[in-house]
This record gives structure tokens, sequence and C-alpha cells, in this order.
């Protein structure tokens, strides 16, 4: 076992250079001088050529990308191009509302997907399987910025029930602060529960089938507890299975969910960002996020790994 | 076969769902009352009424026409997106699966960095290289689908690169380039279909994305996205500018998957019943 993953390991190191150097040339392939862009309009030829030597462009591409990785290796996430401000501590400063929105969301999606996924594969073809599979349909076809929307103009335009945007730290004031996060929670997390309670439907199905589950039917366990104890366990692997494309859908479901609701997270500052061509940030924050990724599917292979015997002689 | 896809209810629904869409691109000179861009109004934000059904927008132009122009715009980048992100995903995926080695493991390892992004942050990121417009939404979602299909075909060559046909093909002196194309391809065909059209929902809604967002499809194109981008700023007072072209999403990716569905288990029977795996 500590063999796999040891060889994760390996692989997840050698997939985060591969993204990092994807990320290195992407960039390179925004049009123009990065030193002139920096520059603006106070650029002469003499300061040019400076800063192009500061910032190491009249060098080799690899030699540039080997300075790069050494610097993000150490923390240092590039610059913003306009602040001058580090990327890193403008990615830390907006990081406990990206965190409150995606742990909400995290919570919504569970409370929803999960008890609809239950019932829904441990009844096929029933009046509550029903719901669930037009759910799960339905969700995986709403775009999360009119969910958004429409949510906003019910509940914080129509009802008054919630503001309508705004953030506010959990340590401020956490009824408020809650408050402000339902309606982008809710928009994220429905996200996430459309496909949880697919998988976890699909997965419940498939276990169900097996012949241990026979068995236990036969011993005499209620159907209840059958479910709940022995199907449900190797059901919820298959949820980890799909770990990758569940909370990769939460992410890139952020960034769309924070522009909606004006949320001072990673995903608005990535998309104000592309709108001043601030790349210094672009970059930092594609990198970060990719990364937080990249380990979360590792550490879900190891959780798999842990939770699932079989997997270990592999 | 084709029965098989009739008994299964919610597949027809599907493509009815689709070949409404198909019909209204089509048709949507004939379909939409007036032209998407022409202003009516000196006044925009008109609600709806006898001469325009849906209203106008900001600028006084007939939103149920832009509605219907829409669709061009959802499909043309849906079915483009997934040509193309097939095509690169197919070629990639063959010559590793067939040529092995330190081929499939340069580009295996290309492909895993790509899918090790956020499907939609990668989306995002590349737009926000290349720049905001039509063309580049598509580059985009064709480069975040193209790891999809190279797996599949590779797969695909994998188990069929052992087969005697393939082995005779080369024994009578067919060049690779010939074995690929006219002896492996055509078997790896049905998954390959299976996966584009449930492909076009989720194309269609990252597009819808990005263009809501402001990365993709520009003013004064009619895209679904966009619409309701513009249309976020007029919540209270036309609301209907928002809601309205999300329905249509909502209905374009449901039929998709639908059809998709259905076209898989039609042509692999053994999954039918199973809900699929796939979305953003």
């Amino acid at each position: 076992m500590f063999r796999y993953i040891g060889r994760r390991a390996l692989q997840t190191v050698v997939l985060l250079f591969l993204v990092s150097a994807i990320v290195f040339a992407v960039i390179r392939l925004v049009p123009g001088d990065p030193a002139a862009m920096q520059m603006g309009t106070e650029a002469t030829p003499q300061g040019l050529a400076r800063l192009r030597h500061e910032m190491g462009l009249d060098r080799p591409i690899y030699v540039q990308y080997a300075r790069w990785l050494r610097n993000v290796a150490h923390g240092d996430f590039g610059v913003s191009w306009l602040s001058k401000q580090p990327a890193l501590s403008l990615i830390q400063r907006r990081f406990p509302a990206t965190l409150l929105l995606t742990v909400d969301a995290a919570l919504v999606g569970v409370a929803i997907g999960v008890p609809l996924g239950i019932l829904g594969g441990s009844r096929p073809g029933s009046v509550v399987d029903g719901i669930t599979s037009t759910f799960a349909l339905l969700g995986v076809a709403l775009p999360s910025f009119w969910l958004g929307l429409m949510l906003l103009l019910t509940f914080a335009i129509g009802l008054h029930w919630f503001p309508p945007s705004g953030y506010v730290p959990l340590n401020v004031d956490a009824g408020d602060a809650l408050r402000h996060a339902a309606l982008p929670a809710v928009t994220l997390g429905i996200g996430l529960a459309a496909p949880l309670a697919r998988f976890l439907r699909a997965g419940l199905l498939d276990a169900l089938r097996q012949d241990y589950i026979r068995t236990a039917l036969a011993k005499g366990v209620t159907a209840t507890r059958v479910v709940l104890r022995h199907a449900l366990k190797n059901a919820l692997l298959s949820v980890i299975t799909a770990f990758a494309l569940l909370f990769g859908g939460l992410l890139g479901g952020a960034i769309i969910t924070e522009s909606v609701f004006n949320w001072p997270g990673i995903g608005t500052l990535l998309l104000n960002a592309i709108e001043q061509r601030d790349y210094g940030v672009v970059q930092g924050v594609v990198l970060y996020v990719t990364v937080v990724f990249v380990v979360a599917n590792f550490a879900a292979d190891v959780v798999y790994t842990l939770l699932d015997p079989r997997i270990r002689y592999e | 076969m084709w029965r098989r896809f009739q008994r299964n209810r919610l597949a027809v629904g599907g493509l009815v769902l689709v070949a409404a869409m198909v019909l209204t691109a089509a048709l949507a000179p004939w379909i939409a009352p007036y032209s998407p861009y022409a202003q009516f109004s000196d006044i925009g934000l008109q609600p709806p009424s006898r001469a325009h059904l849906l209203g106008t927008d900001t600028i006084g132009r007939d939103y149920l026409s832009r509605l219907v122009y829409g669709a061009r715009i959802s499909l043309l980048v849906g079915i483009t997106t997934m040509v193309v992100a097939a095509l690169a995903g197919v070629v990639l995926g063959m010559l590793g699966g067939y040529y092995g080695k330190m081929v499939d493991a340069v580009i295996g390892r290309f492909l895993d960095a790509l899918l090790a992004f956020p499907v939609v942050l990668l989306a995002i990121f590349i737009v926000a290289v290349l720049g905001p417009s039509m063309l580049n939404a598509i580059v985009a979602v064709a480069i975040v689908y193209t790891p999809t299909f190279a797996r599949l075909a590779r797969a695909s060559v994998l188990s069929l690169r052992a087969q005697d046909f393939v082995e005779a093909a080369r024994a009578m002196g067919a060049n690779d380039a010939r074995v690929l194309g006219r002896h492996v391809l055509p078997s790896t065909l049905s998954p390959l279909i299976v996966q584009c059209s449930l492909g076009i929902g989720s194309a269609i809604l990252i597009e819808a994305s990005l263009s809501f967002l402001g990365l993709g499809v520009q003013p004064p194109t009619p895209s679904w996205g966009a619409m309701i981008g513009a249309g976020r700023n007029f919540l209270t007072v036309a609301p209907w500018l928002a809601a309205v072209p999300g329905i249509a999403i909502i209905l374009a990716i449901i039929g998709f998957n639908l059809f998709g569905d259905g076209i898989r288990d039609m042509l692999d029977p053994r999954t039918a019943g199973r809900r699929p795996s796939h979305g953003p």
C-alpha cells in the first residue's frame, strides 16, 4: 500500500512540474512584451532594457522557466503588474472568502445530494428515484450563473430574505456572514449536489446487486440496515473516485458564482486581473488553484487506498 | 437499434429537444420575427408585448429574435468544439496507443497535465491569454475536451492493436497510416460519437459561462450566455432579460445529454439504465 501511495506521490510531483510548465508556457502566449506592459506609458528604451533584464526576459526560455519555478517553489507566485504586490499575498487576502463559500457550498451539496442519492439508489424506479433522477438531470444542465441570478431575483430582490451581495467575514459576525453566504452557497452547492446524487445513486445500484447484499438480506438484516451499513460503504467509494470531477466543478463553479454575487474571493480576483490584463496575478491564481486541485486529488487517492483494501496490491 | 432508442422515452425526449434546437438554428431567419441586430425604439427595455413577444433589450432590439439566433451560436460552438477536440484527441490517442513506449508516455503525460486543471479554470485561463472572442472560446473548450477523446481513442487502439484483423492488415503490407485510418479508426467510432453528443451539452454550458463573464462571444453577436450577462444589470426592471436565455440553455443541455445517453444505450445495451458520468 505504501508503495502504491509512494508511486502516486511521485506521479503527483511530476504532474505539478508539467502543470507549472503549461501555465508558464501559456502565459507566454500573451501578445506583446511583458516588460512594456508593466511600464505602460512611462516606458523608455533604456528603462525597458533594464526591466527586461531584471525580469530575465533576455535569457533563454528554459532559464526563465527554471528561475520562475525556483521562485514558485519558494512561495513566490509572481507579482501583480499593476499594484506590484506579490500575487500570493493578494490570493491569501481573498482566501477566507473563497473558503467560506466553498465549504458552505459543499455542506449544501452534501445535505441535498447524499439523501437524494441514497433514497434514489435504494429504491430504483420509485417516486423518490424519479425526483433524484430529475434533479440530477436538471442540476447538471443548470448554468450556475443563471441559477444565481434567479435566486438573487427571488430571495434578495423579491422577498428580501437575504442580502443581494456583499461578504462579511466569519469572525466579524457569524450570523451575518452566513446570511450573506447563503445565496452564493446554495447556487454553488446545487451544482455539486446534482452530480453527487447521480454518482451515489449509481454506486448504490451497483452495490445492491452484489452477492454480499443478498447474503445479508438472507440472514435477515433489514433493508434499511443493508443499505446504510453494507451497500453505502461501497457506494461512497465510487463517489471518492469521482472526487476530481466534483471538486473541480466546485472550484470552477466558485469563480463564476463569485462573479454573480460580487463575492470578494479568489475567483473575482482572477476575473478582475483578466479584465485589467494583469497577467502576473492571472498566472499566480491559475497556478495556485491548480496546485490545490492536484494536491487534493492526491489526498483523495490516498484516502481511497486506505478505505479500499482491494486496490493495495495493484 | 432504432427500436431500442425509441423504447427509451427519455432519449426520444432528448432527440425532440435537439431537433427543435437544430431547426430553430437552421430556420432562424424565418422563425425570428425581426433581425437580431435591428433596433426598434429609442427606448430599450420594453416589456413583452404583441409586437415584441419577449420585449426588447437595453438598446431596443427584439429579444425573441436574438434568442432564436442565439441557438445558432450555441450549436456552432458546441459542434465545432467537439469536432476539433475529437480530431485532436483521436490523432493524439491513436498515435500514443499505436506506437506505445516513448510516444505514448510523452503524449500521455501532457494529457494528464491538461486534465489536472479544473475544467472551467483552464477554459478561462486560455481565453484570458488569447483574448475574448468566439473563436478563442472554441479553441479553449476544444483544448479542455481533447484529453477525454484522446483517452477514449487510445483505449480502443490498445484493445484493437492485438487483434487478428489488424495483424492481418499489417501482414498484407498496409502501412501505419492505412492500418490506423482504415482498420482501427472505424472501430473506435461509436464511443467517440457518444462522447461527442454528451460533450456538446457541456461545451454549450462552458461557452455560455465564458460569454456571461464577457470572455467568450462578443457583442453584438447574440449569445445566450452574453445575453444573461447583459441582463444581470437589469434584474429589477427587466428580469426576463436574464431569465429567458437561461431556460434555452437548460433545454439545450438536457436535450443533448438525454440524446447522448440514448445513443450510448442504443450502441451498447449493456449500459442501459445507468446514469452517465459526464459533465463539467
